[in-house]
C-alpha cells in the first residue's frame, strides 16, 4: 500500500477505485472510531478553511484525535525554522500528516522527511489530490460507473490545478472532454499532449452551452480576476461564463453539475435548485473519501 | 609545418574536448574541478573545425565515472571525451543526458520549494539534449533550455 498522498500521480487506476470503494462503504457508515488511538497532525502554512475542516471533520469521524495549526502567525516558522525541522518534529509526535503549503513541491519533500504518512491537501499551484479523488467519488457516485462518459470542462483551464489533476485521474477510464474556456484561460499545451498520447477523445470551444445537452458531467470553474493582465476582457469574459438554469432545459437527466468552490458568479443561484446541481453533495463528499485516504494510509487495506 | 598543441599533451588522465567557449568555466564548475588537487591544463576559443571555436581541459592522473561526467550534458552535450594512458587515447566516450539529475540544475518555477529551503533539486529528463526538458520532481513543472540555470557546484 502507498505511504504518502502527494500527487494523483502517486494513485494507479486500481489504488483509485479502491480509494472510493472505501469512501462509499465510510458514507453508508461514517461514524466509525477505528483510529481511537491515532493522532492526526493537521498543519496548514496557509489557511484553508474548507480543506482543514473536511479533513478534520474525516479524522474525528475515525475517532483520531487532531492536533495542529491553520495558519502560521504564532508557529516557530515564524522564528525562521525550516520546513524539514518543522515536519521531523511533527512527525515525531503524530501518525500521519495532513499538510497545505504555499510553496509547489513543499509537500513532497516533507513526506521525504517525515516519518509518518503526509497527505497533501494541496501545494501552492502543483497539486491537491484529495479533491481530485473525491471529484471522481462524486462522478462514480451519480454516474455509476467512471468509464465512458462525456465531461464538459469550464472555466479557468489554463491556472485550474482541479482541472489538471482530473483530467490526468479520468484519463484511465476513457471519457471524452469537451474544454470550454476563454482563449486566455485555454487548456496548456502539456495537457493537450498528455491526453493525445492517451488517445483520450477531447474538443475545445469557446462556447459555454456547446455540447451541454450531451454531457453526463458539467465540470465548472472559478475565472479569477487576477488571471486576466487587462481587467477589461475579465468583465467582457465573467458573465459570458455563468451558467444558468435556461441552459440546463435539455439536458440528459444523470447530468450533474459539479464546481470545486467557492464559486463567484459561474453558476447563477437559480441553477442551485435544479436536480442537477452536485456541488454541495460533492463538497460533503470530501469528507468520507477523506476518511477513506486517511484509513488507507493508516493501514486499513479493508472495512 | 609541425601540428603542435595548443594545450599540452597529458600522460595519463581525462581530455573533454569540444566544449563549447562560452561553457568552458561552466564544465569546470559541474565537474567540480575548482577544488580538485589534480593537475589541469584547459584552453578555450581555440579553433575548431566543428564548432568554429571551442574549449578544452586537460586532466592529469583523473578519471572520472560515467554518471559524473554525463553531467556535463546538459550544457555540452557534443563534448568528446578521452581517456588518455602513457599519451595514446585508450577509451572515448560520447555524452548521453542521465535519466534523472541531482542538483546542478535550477528549478524555473519561482515557487518551487528548492528556490525557497535547502532542498537538493532532482528531475527526471524528459527530452534529452540538446533539446532538453526536464520534469522537477518538488513541483512537477518543466525547465526547459531556454530557461536552464546550472547552480555552482559547492564541493
Amino acid at each position: 500500500m502507498l505511504k504518502h498522498l502527494i500527487s494523483i500521480h502517486d494513485y494507479s487506476r486500481e489504488d483509485i477505485l479502491k480509494t472510493l470503494e472505501m469512501a462509499a462503504a465510510f458514507e453508508k457508515r461514517p461514524n466509525q472510531p477505528i483510529f481511537s488511538k491515532k493522532v492526526v497532525a493537521s498543519v496548514f502554512f496557509e489557511p484553508s478553511t474548507r480543506t482543514r475542516l473536511s479533513f478534520e471533520t474525516a479524522a474525528n469521524r475515525l475517532g483520531a484525535r487532531v492536533v495542529g495549526f491553520s495558519e502560521t502567525t504564532n508557529t516557530s516558522l515564524t522564528k525562521g525554522e525550516s520546513l524539514k525541522d518543522t515536519i521531523k518534529m511533527v512527525s515525531n509526535y503524530a501518525d500521519l500528516i495532513v499538510m497545505r503549503h504555499p510553496l509547489d513541491g513543499s509537500t513532497r519533500y516533507a513526506s521525504e522527511v517525515s516519518s509518518v504518512p503526509v497527505i497533501n491537501a494541496g501545494d501552492g499551484s502543483n497539486q491537491h489530490p484529495t479533491q481530485t479523488l473525491l471529484d471522481l467519488y462524486s462522478i462514480i457516485k451519480t454516474q455509476g460507473d467512471l468509464n465512458n462518459l462525456k465531461i464538459n470542462v469550464v472555466g479557468d483551464l489554463k491556472y485550474g490545478r482541479t482541472v489538471h489533476s482530473l483530467l490526468q485521474a479520468m484519463s484511465h477510464f476513457k471519457p471524452t472532454f469537451k474544454f470550454i474556456s476563454p482563449e486566455e484561460l485555454r487548456l496548456p499545451q502539456e495537457y493537450r499532449e498528455f491526453l493525445s498520447e492517451r488517445g483520450i477523445r477531447f474538443s475545445e470551444s469557446k462556447l459555454l452551452t456547446d455540447n451541454i445537452n450531451n454531457a453526463d458531467i458539467i465540470y465548472m470553474t472559478r475565472v479569477q480576476k487576477e488571471r486576466f493582465s487587462d481587467p477589461i476582457e475579465y468583465e467582457r469574459i465573467k458573465d459570458v461564463y455563468t451558467l444558468n438554469s435556461s441552459m440546463l432545459k435539455e439536458c440528459k437527466p444523470n447530468m450533474k453539475i459539479l464546481h470545486p468552490l467557492p464559486r463567484v458568479n459561474e453558476i447563477a443561484q437559480d441553477v442551485d435548485s435544479s436536480p442537477h446541481a452536485y456541488y454541495f453533495a460533492q463538497a460533503q463528499n470530501g469528507v468520507f473519501t477523506r476518511m477513506a485516504i486517511i484509513a488507507s494510509l493508516l493501514g486499513r487495506e479493508n472495512l | 609545418m609541425e601540428k603542435q598543441l595548443k594545450v599540452s599533451a597529458i600522460k595519463d588522465g581525462t581530455v573533454v574536448d569540444h566544449i563549447p567557449p562560452d561553457q568552458l568555466f561552466r564544465v569546470i564548475d559541474i565537474l567540480g574541478l575548482i577544488n580538485s588537487m589534480s593537475q589541469i591544463t584547459f584552453g578555450t576559443n581555440l579553433d575548431s573545425k566543428r564548432l568554429g571555436k571551442k574549449g578544452i581541459i586537460k586532466i592529469s592522473n583523473k578519471f572520472f565515472e560515467i554518471d559524473d561526467i554525463n553531467r556535463i550534458a546538459l550544457i555540452a552535450p557534443h563534448a568528446k571525451i578521452n581517456i588518455i594512458h602513457d599519451f595514446e587515447v585508450v577509451e572515448k566516450h560520447v555524452l548521453s543526458t542521465p535519466n534523472r539529475i541531482k542538483g546542478i540544475v535550477k528549478c524555473m518555477n519561482p515557487m518551487c520549494i528548492t528556490n525557497h529551503q535547502e532542498v537538493e533539486t532532482l528531475f527526471t529528463t524528459i527530452v534529452e539534449s540538446p533539446q532538453i526538458k526536464l520534469l522537477c520532481h518538488y513541483c512537477e513543472k518543466v525547465t526547459d533550455k531556454e530557461n536552464l540555470k546550472i547552480i555552482s557546484n559547492r564541493h
